[in-house]
């Protein structure tokens, strides 16, 4: 296998030579200097080698089904191979296969990479590469494989890592093991939508020739089949579909509170009940076509607001994040154990990004840690022997050796997340706008309908019970209960379309409550991506600059490839004698002269004092040191017209664990230092968001890493920024997509148009209600007019929210 | 009228049947995906590439039996149609 890279040779084409070529594979920018295999340009060699493993198996209709739809991972932060040796022991594989006998072993894995139909087609096509897999399917819209494969000539660990090697990493952890018992609600809305959907229809068809005239012709026997069947009909839908609500009502009467479940359980059975008197008395056919099409409608309202968006995750706690099993360092040689199994004073091993499990000292003389899952920092910080590391950090080179401190439970991390539960979540829900209208409207038709029973008790007595129940039956809720879920369900749908994701509709109503915003620094209000780079030292002639950029080339070290990125310039010059110090830096002869690049140790055999947050790049020029590179992180763009914004109404913190030499920059945006807070540690900041509550303040979090798990979890609204939705992310409330953060004003703007929404929803269910009760007082109410008001409510309700949310969507969240 | 009631009863066993194949459906997992099957039907099947030399032969004789096929089925079609335009042709005269 020869890859071709553009210093050493020649390009077989030099027409491929134009500026912006693209990689073949996932479609960036190659840069300036391709990687060359058969003729195609990739951007680098991760990308060249999948295409061959793809080439040498007769896939590559991989890239004309999508092109340029691979995955671009680089070679170095593919997980090793060895990380995945946990998948060869029985306790493991027993937990993560989901049925194994007689060597077919079934398993499914979440693939946050499944994007596109080339993915779903490679995914399927997986046979191609091993005999040993019989069969795998994919589910795209939860990014989800199920394969079925042999034992005997396929492992489990390598079927893990062919789908590595082919860029498609599973996502294996503890919450993907304990989430496989679960789906089975959504199954059982259907089923029961199903029901009551058919006995909807059917029971129209059986009421319909009573609404017509003439319907005294109908002969008796078939008025007796037609109300006999309707009850047949009803029976399941209101011992199965309906179940929940009765079940609901009876829960919050039993803590003495009204919930909108309550109105619509009496409705249901006064319905029931009235009807079957009438059947059974012949007097009449009762109100079952009603009662059955009540059902099917707010099933279907239930079934509207709770999809949720399958492939997204937010309820993931430190459980997620760590890896399910460690490599123990032992006498006898490296033995993997569970996670779990850890103790304190154990020796482990860390390999290539590996995530460290448990606060722990370093034991080998270097490591880089990358923190940006926790703090947001992108760019990794070097570690001695002998210092202390935390766990969440993740490692990159070559693999270290830890000596454990704490335990996985008592690790720092971990214990700030078990510290939190939301105490608002339960409080919250019966709470909701919904309920507290429920409240007065149930209490309010209760009354009404005892008024008008003892009325007619006076005047007309045979129609005092039945004025009674015709109150309970005309008021059912039905409309009203149907505005909140098709508004809210539309405008997540409609955020869902902008890059912002909820993990359910409540949360649109605590976003429309909040007052006051906390914004974490890093990664949030910055860019982790991109960075500003500038030069402090000696000015850089052309021909240094150049020096720089050819060995900045050579290292795929993070920093080196921004530095490579930063330095204009086309040509590359010859590098003699490279080489790369892990954690420390890289060296070599550009041109005859030696040049060291690196962190400050490194280079200047000085350790730096203090803790600086920034991250800098030493050069080492010949025989002195000229300066050095300083990176720091870019604000997002649209940060100060955001803040500018959202000024105007709600109050504004922000927290940081940075120390305060960004002061100056922050003040320009928040105009006032007060609302500043430096040093924060992630305790700090769940203290400080619990004591914003306690001023009465209800608290909107924007954070990104777990140090903010806390602070996000005990906020009323945490929302998490994300480049990619998919990808690991503190548990939340919401995950928004980095780049529409600046359109975060609108977004919380909007909830005020929902509640608008609702309010209007509700007046035009109360005006049908009085169009309703006015029949009912009458002690005029036929079965006619309930299967006509009660339909046009619920469907002129469901065609106000769904249309005046897409609508304002349209005029206000538009680019 | 009598024959309502056999409707009536035809109709109520027709739909039950109906939500008896919706509810197996849904508990077959029908419901799970509604994505993924609409991508998988636009997919080509693999080609067939015989691996012996002997199997290729083989498939290329039939691929030429084949062409030979649609060849001779051409000339008939057009010699019909040379036929049918003679006839129409004599006669218009």
């Amino acid at each position: 296998m020869l890859i071709l890279t553009y210093p050493e040779n020649q390009l077989p084409d030099p027409e491929l030579m134009i500026d912006d070529l693209k990689c073949i594979h996932c479609g960036n920018s190659c840069g300036k200097s391709p990687v060359i295999f058969e003729g195609n340009p990739f951007c680098c060699s991760g990308c060249s080698t999948v295409y061959q493993i793809l080439n040498a198996s007769q896939l590559k209709q991989y890239y004309q089904i999508e092109p340029m739809a691979g995955i671009k991972i680089d070679e170095t932060q593919l997980p090793a191979s060895e990380t995945y040796s946990f998948l060869d022991l029985d306790q493991f594989k027993s937990k993560i296969l989901n049925f194994s006998e007689g060597g077919i072993s079934k398993v499914s894995f979440f693939i946050p990479e499944i994007h596109c139909a080339s993915c779903i087609w490679l995914l399927e096509n997986l046979h191609s590469l091993n005999k040993g897999i019989i069969q795998s399917f994919v589910n795209f819209p939860k990014k989800e494989i199920n394969i079925t494969f042999n034992e005997n000539e396929i492992s489990l660990r390598q079927l893990v890592n062919l789908l590595v090697s082919i860029h498609y990493i599973p996502e294996i952890n503890q919450h993907s093991i304990d989430k496989k018992s679960t789906d089975q609600s959504d199954k059982k809305l259907f089923i029961k939508i199903g029901i009551a959907g058919f006995s909807f229809m059917n029971a129209m068809i059986y009421h319909f020739p009573q609404y017509l005239p003439g319907n005294e012709f109908l002969e008796a026997d078939m008025k007796k089949l037609f109300g006999w069947l309707s009850v047949l009909l009803a029976i399941p839908v209101l011992f199965y579909s309906a179940s929940d609500y009765f079940l609901t009502a009876y829960k919050s009467l039993k803590k003495k509170m009204i919930s909108i479940d309550l109105p619509i359980a009496l409705g249901l059975i006064t319905l029931f009940t009235q009807s079957l008197v009438e059947i059974l008395s012949g007097k009449g056919i009762g109100y079952i076509d009603s009662l059955t099409g009540l059902v099917f409608f707010m099933l279907i309202g239930r079934w509207y607001q709770g999809k949720t968006y399958q492939a997204l995750s937010f309820e993931r706690d430190y459980k997620t994040y760590f890896p399910l099993a460690v490599t123990k360092i032992t006498d006898s040689g490296n033995v993997t154990i569970p996670l779990e199994d850890l103790k304190s004073g154990d020796q482990i091993l860390v390999r290539n990004q590996e995530i460290v499990p448990a606060d722990s000292i370093l034991k080998s003389a270097t490591a880089s840690i990358d923190y940006s899952f926790v703090t947001g920092e992108s760019m990794p910080v070097t570690k001695k022997a002998g210092d202390s590391v935390f766990a969440g950090g993740r490692q990159i080179g070559s693999a270290i050796e830890l000596t454990i401190e704490k335990e996985v439970q008592q690790s720092y991390l971990t214990q700030l997340w078990n510290q939190v539960e939301n105490p608002l979540t339960a409080e919250n829900k019966l709470n909701t706008i919904v309920n507290r209208v429920s409240q007065y409207f149930t209490v309010v038709i209760v009354l009404i309908a005892i008024g008008s029973g003892i009325f007619w008790y006076f005047n007309k007595p045979e129609l005092a019970l039945f004025a009674f129940t015709s109150v309970l039956i005309i008021a059912c809720p039905c409309a009203l209960a149907l505005t909140v879920p098709f508004t809210f369900g539309s405008t997540m749908r409609q955020y869902g379309r902008k890059g912002f994701y909820l993990k359910n509709t409540a949360v649109i109503e605590h976003l429309y409550k909040v007052d006051t915003v906390v914004f974490d620094k890093t990664g949030t209000i910055t860019n982790a991506q991109s960075s500003d780079i500038r030069f402090v030292g000696k000015e850089l002639t052309s021909e240094q600059l150049l020096i720089i950029k050819s060995l900045a080339f050579h290292s795929s070290h993070p920093l080196s490839k921004t530095i490579f990125n930063f330095i204009e310039g086309d040509e590359i010059l010859e590098v003699k004698d490279f080489q790369e110090i892990p954690s420390l830096g890289i060296s070599a002869l550009v041109n005859g002269i030696r040049i060291n690049m690196g962190s400050k140790y490194f280079v200047t055999g000085e350790m730096s004092k203090e803790e600086n947050l920034k991250t800098e790049v030493w050069i080492y020029f010949k025989d002195e040191v000229v300066g050095h590179f300083q990176l720091e992180n870019e604000y997002r763009p649209g940060l100060g017209e955001l803040i500018r914004k959202l000024q105007k109404t709600h109050e504004l913190h922000l927290l940081t664990g940075d120390n305060d030499a960004e002061k100056a920059n922050l003040i320009q945006f928040f105009g006032k230092d007060k609302s500043l807070h430096f040093n924060q540690s992630p305790t700090d900041k769940l203290n400080y968001i619990k004591k914003l509550q306690q001023e009465g303040r209800k608290v909107l979090m924007i954070g990104d890493g777990l140090n903010d798990a806390g602070a996000l979890n005990e906020s009323n609204v945490g929302i998490v920024i994300a480049d990619n939705v998919f990808n690991f992310s503190p548990a939340c409330d919401a995950i928004l997509q980095s780049k529409q953060f600046g359109k975060l004003d609108k977004f919380i703007q909007f909830t005020h148009r929902s509640m608008t929404v609702v309010k209007a929803g509700f007046l035009i269910s109360f005006l049908y209600n009085v169009v309703g009760l006015s029949f009912a007082v009458q002690g005029n109410l036929t079965p006619i007019v309930a299967a006509i008001l009660m339909p046009i409510s619920s469907v002129s309700v469901v065609a106000f929210a769904s249309f005046s949310i897409h609508l304002s969507a349209k005029q206000m969240l538009r680019e | 009228m009598s024959v309502v009631f056999v409707l009536v009863f035809a109709a109520i066993i027709m739909a039950g049947a109906f939500l008896i194949a919706f509810i197996w459906s849904v508990k077959n997992g029908q419901y799970e995906d509604t994505y993924t099957p609409s991508v998988r039907m636009l997919f080509d099947d693999p080609e067939v590439k015989s691996d012996t030399e002997k199997e290729k032969s083989r498939s290329d004789q039939s691929q030429l039996a084949e062409k030979n096929e649609k060849k001779k089925s051409r000339s008939d079609q057009s010699q019909l149609i040379e036929k049918r335009f003679w006839k129409r042709s004599r006669q218009s005269r």
